[in-house]
């Protein structure tokens, strides 16, 4: 068994947290919670076709402050994945994947998910 | 210096030849959400109010409606190939992990069969 001299994942617990890991463990966890805003969205479309007591249930869980958080939390995931996810797709290309570059995309990615979330609710409101 | 293990050169085995297509659905539909949810987010923001009538008024119109009915069916896919690698990649044990693939499938074709009833029940039958 020569399995000494194969690459080695890095140790989790000794390694010092990259901005580069922090978005992309934010990527997969915004994408997780947009399946979970997924279901209330398609029970939004569903309440609506059926009928309007339904869909006064529906409003009434919704203009709530868990329901406010959720909705505030589930546009900054959408911008956050969306811009991100450019990111990923640059990469995909071979560009970007030096560690500076990633780490200044990184905050990039951070800054402008937070404008768009931001600028969202200016226009919503 | 070869990187195949010891097993993986006894069994004989190469890849199962579909990684590339799970890669490339999830960067197509990715492109494709951006699109789709980009107008929903934009039509979620201006939208005057949500009402009932307001809501049923958005959903029935036409071309609301086939963007409601794309975003749809690409975001329960989308959802599906993520949550798909989230699964293989957390959930340890055979069984329990065929389980939740098959359940995180009938899930996603339940949203989206929920999905797409909704819509054309509001823009056909309203």
């Amino acid at each position: 068994m020569n399995n000494h001299d194969r690459p080695l994942s890095p140790h989790l617990s000794i390694y010092r947290w990259p901005i580069t890991m922090a978005t992309s463990i934010l990527h997969r966890a915004t994408g997780v919670a947009m399946t979970a805003g997924f279901i209330v969205f398609v029970v939004w479309l569903f309440d609506a076709a059926t009928g309007s007591d339904a869909y006064a249930m529906f409003l009434g869980a919704m203009d709530t402050t868990a329901g406010c958080v959720l909705l505030v939390g589930w546009s900054y995931a959408f911008f956050y994945h969306l811009s991100n996810g450019i990111r990923h797709l640059i990469w995909d290309t071979g560009r970007g994947l030096e560690i500076g570059q990633a780490t200044a995309s990184a905050w990039f990615v951070i800054v402008t998910s937070i404008v768009l979330t931001a600028a969202f609710w200016w226009v919503a409101s | 210096m070869s990187l195949r293990s010891p097993l993986g050169r006894v069994l004989g085995l190469g890849t199962a030849k579909d990684g590339t297509a799970h890669w490339w659905g999830q960067r197509v539909s990715g492109g494709a959400m951006a699109v789709l949810g980009l107008w929903f987010a934009w039509a979620l923001a201006t939208m005057p109010g949500f009402s009932y009538a307001e809501a049923i008024a958005f959903i029935g119109q036409p071309v609301n409606a086939l963007l409601l009915l794309l975003l749809s069916v690409t975001m329960a896919y989308h959802s599906f190939l993520g949550i798909q690698v989230v699964i293989e990649d957390y959930v340890h044990g055979h069984g329990l992990k065929i389980a939740s693939l098959v359940l995180s499938r009938f899930a996603h074709i339940i949203l989206a069969v929920a999905a797409v009833f909704a819509i054309l029940k509001l823009g056909i039958g309203a």
